[in-house]
């Protein structure tokens, strides 16, 4: 997390008052909570004071909510400080929200980064003119228009240097921008082209419990030593079956596959597959049931049944003197508080 | 009453209890550190972890209640072990958190030996570190002069919020920024503003909020503890003073429910520095306008011989306001022995008197009582600078249900809202006539509380006042024979003890005032530093400090203070308590029975005991509710009242005004000290701040 710091006394407004618009926005937030628990729209009037003070809170608008909402300035202090939303130091006029997070930073965040580090400088500063100002956020979720930014109240997707650079231009100049994806995408909708979910079984009900016929077939010939490998991995202790059990409530949904072939209809409207299968809009795939059926990978590095008494150790929980606990024998994983259930170390079960 | 298994012992605690409280009540020892019995619950250390049978991971004791425990499949008893490997596994875990940030202070720190996380370290914690990484570092705020920071140690337990925002109820306290860069501060780093703030380092569990006064000048196990009672107000705190050689190197509290459950103000604590300031230590004698020292036989000389020629009508006493019981009974036989009646332990001209009975100048409901009362109407008194710690317990009832509030006397911040009915005497006239609608509140109280304090009565129509009160308190129906809510406020240590004893002016004697306006001859002072005494009278000075007591005098005689001698006081609810010796008085100074047996002799009225305990037995004859050490011995409240009402009198137009001007300046100890005048100062701007 980015170091916060209150701004410097020099930059901090001489007072700060309420405007009738943020009054009314205050009286109207105060009036949803119970007499006396005033303080809890606390939130909501720092908000909005940030908006009535140009996109930061100085300190003389964190005492006038305090006043507003009688309550100690250190409680009010302690809130403004907790969420990086509120900015404690002067944003310059277009706040720019960099999304730097996972997403955004594998579809080439990285460049939009040097456009806002040319272009405006080090986060946290405001450029010289007073209309940037930047910062790197965690994930803003949009992360397929991936990479993105925020600036003031809007979203900025499918980012590329040169179309960022443009909106940069756009903004400083006051030009009109448009919001949203600039490559002129419908919302999140497939670009391009759709080559995702194009399957038909996947709408024809062919799939439901399709994993546990899998399973089945699968148990049967053991004679392989694949599959034999594959069955000592499945949990020895399984709980007893329960074949509803994590499915979801069956209700009468209106246009299910399986409520069309109760209807005596074809399970998948022919011109919803016509269309989804369209080679002009979408690309060839492949579905991963039409392949030989493999067993879903399971991770050793999870909790594993305990192959038995055998596994458990004998040694007392306490580590000798003198051995440190990094070398030590006993488990400092809190896996002893979990009974019948030893940790796989090594990552050798199966 | 619920019942609970813990460690395999069947309990039966009150279903409200937290698992930490059953946990102690069956005999297992949970560590902690944010958790504390007197703040609110706050569950953020994870020291305090348990097993709970059924229950998937450890649980935070502290904020687990035992009503919200399962039973056992059959219906039994929910179970919980403090002792498992899981939970020895758990305390190991968080005590490694805790230390990931703590930084290995210890040698330099000034909690070293008497800190919470250097103790759990050593018993619940593991003996090494897996960690390499650097430790986080934090800039130390400022605090102001009572409270040092070293903000590197902060575990964040924030028992120091808690304790300025619900016990002191001035919350200026906080913890910003979050996550691992959250840091405890106060608001901008400004100084407190509360008169309890040093409670905050005896709360802090580790080294980072420490005393600054006596910062770095001792190890806690080099220093003698012992057992006393404060006489910075009335109050009379309980307190440990620790002293090393002949010093006294701090003041700490000691927990008793009865008057301070475990808070003490600023003042009981830091006035240390005053014990060794200023301090009077050798006699004095005034010789061409100028004090020189003299010895003791000198001094007696001259105070014997101008007794002698001086007839007993133009001798008078006044006894101030830190003087101890057995030395007040002195004076009193002594000056019976010389025939005198002018008398006046009362140096603030307040008008409370035996003559009306015991109830009528005791806080009757007494300090625990307060958490009862079910209305609270306070006249002429400021309780937060007055009595700190009364004024805790109101705070303390207010916040487990306001009960109504009201107040006549100086509209000032009390921690705690009130309804502000009046400046004056005109105000309790026009609420006993019932023009305001507080009277109805108070008569349909059950127990109504009626505080007085000596802004009301230290005055010329304090009779008056104090009689109108009585008529209100009759009135409201505040004495019956379960509940007594007549209550005075004292601001005099010596002051209850004093009146017990019977020390005001005799027949045709006069009062404080009158003597030191000149009308006696001679006057022996005891310690009164607070009343100008006009020039002309022979002033013989026994006192401590050199104030303005001293300045005054013609002869001084050192004395010891209440950390020096042995010394039963009465606090304002009449409860009789003993103060014991931790050091010696400097120089020549001696305990103040002492000197005043010494002059006897010298005056020809040898007093009947030559030990302070052959004094005492003296005592306990005469006055036998003085030996009932630790108590309250009840008066009669419905005589008393009747006594009051039947005085009557005329009340002035005068508004009622504390007589304390400044918390921290109330009397020589404290004036002498370095501490509490940078205190005062600061307080001073504060004030001046919040008036802008």
């Amino acid at each position: 997390m980015a170091v916060r710091k209150l701004a410097p006394e020099e930059l901090q407004p001489e007072s700060f008052v309420f405007s009738p618009e943020t009054e009314a926005f205050a009286q109207q937030q105060i009036a949803k909570y119970p007499p006396g628990r005033q303080a809890s729209a606390v939130i909501a009037l720092l908000g909005k004071a940030q908006e009535q003070a140009g996109g930061w809170l100085p300190r003389k608008a964190i005492e006038a909510v305090a006043a507003r909402l009688d309550m100690p300035p250190i409680r009010v202090m302690e809130v403004a400080t907790f969420y990086t939303m509120f900015n404690l130091e002067p944003v310059g006029k277009y706040f720019i929200q960099f999304c730097g997070t996972t997403p955004c930073m594998l579809r080439g965040a990285g460049d939009i980064k040097r456009v806002l580090e040319k272009r405006v400088g080090d986060q946290n500063h405001v450029t010289a003119d007073g209309t940037f100002s930047w910062l790197e956020v965690e994930c803003l979720g949009a992360c397929s228009n991936a990479p993105m930014v925020q600036i003031n109240d809007d979203y900025y997707e499918d980012l590329t240097p040169e179309n960022f650079e443009k909106l940069l231009d756009d903004l400083a100049a006051g030009r009109p921008v448009r919001k949203g994806s600039q490559i002129g995408r419908n919302r999140s909708e497939p670009h391009e082209a759709v080559n995702t979910l194009q399957d038909p079984s996947l709408y024809d009900g062919s799939v439901v419990g399709a994993w546990r016929k899998r399973f089945e077939e699968q148990a049967k010939p053991a004679e392989t030593g694949e599959a034999e490998a594959a069955i000592a991995s499945v949990p020895q202790e399984a709980r007893a079956a329960k074949p509803g059990a994590g499915r979801p409530i069956e209700s009468e949904a209106a246009d299910t596959p399986a409520e069309r072939v109760k209807q005596g209809e074809t399970p998948f409207n022919p011109v919803d597959q016509k269309e989804a299968a369209d080679p002009s809009v979408a690309t060839k795939g492949k579905s991963h049931t039409e392949e030989g059926a493999r067993s879903a990978p399971q991770s050793s590095k999870s909790y594993v049944a305990s192959p038995g008494a055998g596994a458990v150790p004998s040694s007392p929980t306490t580590p000798n003197a003198g051995t440190p606990p990094a070398q030590s024998e006993t488990r400092r994983d809190g896996s002893e508080s979990k009974p019948g259930v030893v940790v796989d170390k090594d990552n050798m079960t199966s | 009453m619920a019942k609970i298994i813990v460690d395999g012992v069947e309990v039966d605690v009150p279903a409200e209890y937290t698992l930490l409280q059953a946990a102690e009540a069956a005999g297992a020892e949970v560590p902690r550190f944010c958790y504390h019995e007197r703040l609110s619950i706050a569950g953020n250390c994870r020291m305090c972890l348990v097993e709970v049978k059924g229950a998937p991971k450890p649980v935070a004791s502290c904020a687990w209640g035992v009503r919200d425990c399962r039973p056992g499949p059959n219906g039994e008893p929910p179970e919980i072990s403090t002792k498992s490997p899981t939970v020895k596994k758990a305390r190991e875990g968080v005590m490694e958190f805790l230390l990931i940030n703590h930084p290995l202070d210890c040698p330099i720190c000034d909690q070293g030996g008497q800190c919470d996380l250097q103790d759990q370290a050593m018993a619940y914690g593991v003996d090494t570190s897996r960690y390499h990484e650097n430790k986080r570092a934090v800039t130390d705020k400022y605090l102001g002069p009572l409270v040092r920071t070293s903000m590197n140690r902060c575990i964040h337990c924030t028992r120091c919020v808690r304790f300025t925002a619900e016990v002191a109820g001035v919350p200026d306290m906080g913890a910003l920024w979050r996550g691992e860069d959250m840091e405890i501060t106060s608001y901008l780093e400004k100084a407190l503003g509360s008169e309890l703030q040093a409670n905050i380092a005896d709360l802090c569990p580790v080294g980072a909020l420490t005393h600054k006064p006596e910062s770095f000048h001792y190890r806690p196990w080099e220093l003698t503890k012992t057992d006393s009672v404060d006489v910075m107000d009335a109050v009379g705190s309980s307190i440990r003073v620790d002293s090393r050689g002949r010093e006294v190197m701090r003041i700490l509290p000691r927990v008793n429910e009865a008057v301070n459950e475990e808070w003490i103000s600023d003042k009981t604590r830091q006035i240390v520095d005053g014990l060794r300031l200023q301090r009077l230590d050798r006699p004095f004698v005034r010789e061409n306008g100028r004090l020189r020292p003299a010895s003791w036989q000198e001094a007696f000389a001259a105070i014997a011989a101008k007794v002698k020629g001086t007839d007993a009508t133009k001798i008078g006493a006044i006894v101030g306001d830190l003087a101890a019981v057995e030395e007040m009974f002195a004076l009193k036989l002594l000056m019976e022995s010389l025939g005198v009646t002018n008398v006046d332990a009362r140096q603030d001209g307040t008008v409370l008197s035996p003559a009306y009975g015991r109830g009528s100048y005791l806080f009757n409901t007494t300090i625990p009582g307060i958490e009862d009362a079910d209305a609270i109407l306070i006249v002429g008194s400021n309780p937060r600078i007055e009595a700190s710690l009364v004024n805790v317990r109101i705070r303390k009832r207010w916040r487990a249900a306001p009960p109504p509030i009201a107040l006549i006397g100086e509209n000032a911040d009390l921690t705690y809202p009130y309804e502000y009915l009046g400046a004056g005497p005109d105000t309790l006239t026009e609420l006993a006539s019932g023009r305001h609608s507080f009277i109805e509140t108070l008569r349909g109280a059950e127990r109504p509380l009626i505080i007085v304090g000596q802004g009301a009565l230290a005055r010329p129509d304090g009779l008056a006042v104090l009689s109108a009160v009585a008529k209100l308190t009759q009135d409201v129906g505040a004495v019956t024979d379960s509940w007594n809510g007549f209550s005075v406020l004292h601001t005099a240590a010596s002051r209850v003890g004093a009146l017990d004893l019977g020390l005001v002016p005799g027949a045709g004697g006069l009062s404080a005032r009158q003597m030191a306006q000149g009308g006696v001859d001679v006057l022996f002072n005891l310690g009164a530093d607070e009343i100008d005494i006009a020039p002309g009278a022979f002033v013989i000075y026994q006192g401590t400090h050199g104030d303005r007591g001293a300045h005054r005098a013609d002869v001084i005689l050192p004395a010891a203070t209440y950390t020096e001698k042995s010394g039963t006081y009465v606090n304002t609810e009449g409860r009789v308590q003993m103060a014991n010796r931790a050091a010696f008085a400097p120089g020549e100074a001696r305990e103040d029975w002492a000197i005043l047996r010494a002059l006897s002799d010298v005056l020809g009225r040898r007093l009947p005991f030559d030990s302070l305990n052959a004094l005492r037995a003296k005592l306990y004859a005469a006055y036998p509710h003085f030996a009932a050490i630790e108590t309250v011995q009840p008066a009669d409240g419905t005589a008393a009242i009747q006594a009051l009402v039947g005085l009557g009198g005329t009340l002035g137009r005068e508004a009622f005004t504390s007589p304390v001007k400044d918390f921290y300046l109330t009397n020589p100890i404290a004036r002498a000290s370095g501490v509490m005048a940078e205190c005062s100062a600061l307080a001073r701007d504060l004030k001046l701040e919040a008036a802008e």
